[in-house]
């Protein structure tokens, strides 16, 4: 037996770099070449409150800035932004969840956010991201809808002037206030020609029923200046159904699903593709099989009940069809052919967009894509980059760098 | 077959563990209850590194006789985590807890004199 010289690496839990916990995803972009074409990311995160900082200088209401920065001096006691309960990082199992404080970016000048974010986009072979918050996801169940609107015009306003302007490989759907159906219609009016903004963003979990009247005017700007919504599911333990629910997988599984099939059927049966035919719509994070579940129950029950949705001319699953999915986190059956036709119904070449989700815990790489064994080469390439590209009008462009 | 150095015996003190480059693989060596066990770094998931992660022992539900619910609690049993998304092994085989169809690739580690070696 030979006994050769071998490169022995010690495990320091003391330290932490993107770049070394994503090796192995460098490693899978560059057997892969991924270099070789564009990929965008359409669902991808910061930690926002790691800025709140900074956040909180943009907050306009001088009266709400003092009470939410005064209350952020104690965290974990009474606070004015909403949390949630639940144990996204498995008991310390997600590693990166903790560790990324120890993090060292270069002294460049650029944003910490941009840093990080940069190094685990090339680790994984993304050219462009969609960057989206953590925590504020559950600000739409904030009790004072004047807070979400506060807090949602800050990080926006913080997003683009300190993001977004500085880094052109990051954009963002931005975070619309949809309890307060007139700020939701300025944020659009306000940030919509903002450099890097490609859309804007409803956090699903939230208790506002998207055809009613007074969004429609925000609809009619969206789809005139062709950009498009999107809808990004999450969870709440306070939603009196998932109150039911006992562990974290439970309320997870169920509540990001949960909420998207709510505002799809609203969005669906009220006729929404029908009055606002040329309005891109994205449902994000939400995986991929509610979607094939709730084409066939809407099929089934509109041929019975057209007279409950007069407005729709064909059937529900025939609309769902013409709008767009983000991938993550994509299910992956035991039997592949189960897959396939998922990706049959909601017509994936075109359609479907990749997201990573990164950094959270269910993050998915762009090979759960490029792996597929149905999938041909050019429908790979769509879903990956070129479907995003042509819903975000990014230039398309390979700017990454694969360590 | 070849045999790649990992550590000095002393230098792998229980509780520690290395990641040895052997060629194109990449093995996690463990020292853990006077045993060495050694994996692929690869998990059979995304391929995240998956002998990287947290050593954390199996949760159990308590179900009394009478089959109620009783709480958690943690068993003998010893996993290590794959730290990209939480997939859990038995320290002891390399089993996948989700799945115990799929396992990590097992590794033969050998000890002369001083010298701990992994056979790949």
């Amino acid at each position: 037996m030979d006994t050769v010289p071998s490169e022995v690496r010690k495990l320091n839990f003391d330290d932490y770099s993107t770049a070394k916990h994503l090796e192995h995803a460098a490693a899978q972009a560059r057997a892969r070449n991924f270099q070789d074409f564009l990929i965008v990311d359409v669902d991808a995160h910061h930690y926002e409150n790691e800025s709140y900082k900074e956040v909180f200088q943009y907050i306009e209401s001088p009266v709400i800035r003092h009470d939410v920065i005064d209350s952020s001096q104690r965290p974990g006691r009474s606070a004015m932004i909403n949390a949630s309960v639940g144990n996204q990082n498995l008991g310390g199992r997600i590693t990166r969840a903790n560790l990324r404080r120890l993090q060292k970016v270069p002294a460049d000048g650029r944003h910490r956010d941009i840093a990080m974010t940069l190094e685990w986009m090339d680790a994984m072979g993304v050219d462009y991201a969609c960057m989206f918050p953590t925590p504020m996801l559950f600000l739409g169940l904030h009790p004072q809808v004047e807070i979400e609107v506060a807090l949602c015009r800050a990080y926006n306003r913080w997003l683009c002037e300190r993001i977004l302007a500085v880094e052109p490989r990051l954009v963002s759907m931005l975070y619309i206030p949809f309890n307060d159906p007139e700020a939701a219609y300025k944020t659009v009016k306000d940030f919509g020609d903002c450099k890097g903004v490609v859309g804007f963003m409803v956090t699903s979990p939230r208790y506002r029923p998207v055809h009613d009247n007074a969004y429609m005017k925000t609809y009619a700007l969206l789809e005139e200046m062709g950009k498009p919504i999107s809808f990004h599911a999450a969870y709440s333990w306070e939603d009196r159904a998932l109150q039911m629910t006992n562990r974290f997988i439970s309320v997870h599984s169920l509540g990001f699903m949960w909420f998207n099939m709510i505002h799809m059927t609203n969005w669906v049966v009220n006729g929404l593709p029908e009055r606002f035919p040329k309005l891109k719509v994205l449902w994000i994070e939400s995986g991929l099989t509610w979607a094939y579940s709730l084409m066939q129950r809407l099929d089934h029950s509109y041929m019975m009940r057209t007279s409950d949705c007069p407005s729709l001319r064909r059937k529900p699953s025939e609309y769902m069809r013409e709008m767009y999915f983000s991938s993550q986190p994509m299910e992956k059956p035991d039997d592949p052919s189960i897959l396939e036709a998922t990706f049959r119904m909601i017509n994936a070449e075109t359609q479907l967009l990749w997201s990573s989700d990164y950094p959270h815990w269910d993050f998915d790489l762009p090979g759960v894509i490029y792996d597929l064994p149905f999938l041909s080469e050019t429908a790979k390439r769509n879903i990956l980059g070129a479907n995003a590209a042509r819903v975000f009008g990014l230039d398309a462009k390979v700017v990454k760098r694969i360590p | 077959m070849a045999e790649w150095f990992v550590a000095k015996a002393a230098e792998l003190p229980e509780g520690d563990r290395r990641i040895v480059v052997a060629g194109k693989d990449e093995v996690g060596v463990f020292h853990h209850g006077g045993a060495y066990y050694a994996y692929s770094n690869y998990c059979v998931h995304s391929g995240g590194p998956a002998c990287e992660g947290v050593l954390i022992n199996k949760v159990v539900d308590l179900i009394d006789a009478d089959r109620t619910y009783q709480g958690q609690t943690f068993s003998d049993e010893v996993h290590f985590v794959c730290p990209w998304h939480g997939y859990e092994f038995e320290l002891a085989t390399g089993r996948c807890v989700g799945d115990r169809r799929l396992k990590l690739k097992k590794y033969q580690v050998v000890r002369r004199g001083d010298d701990i070696y992994v056979v790949t």
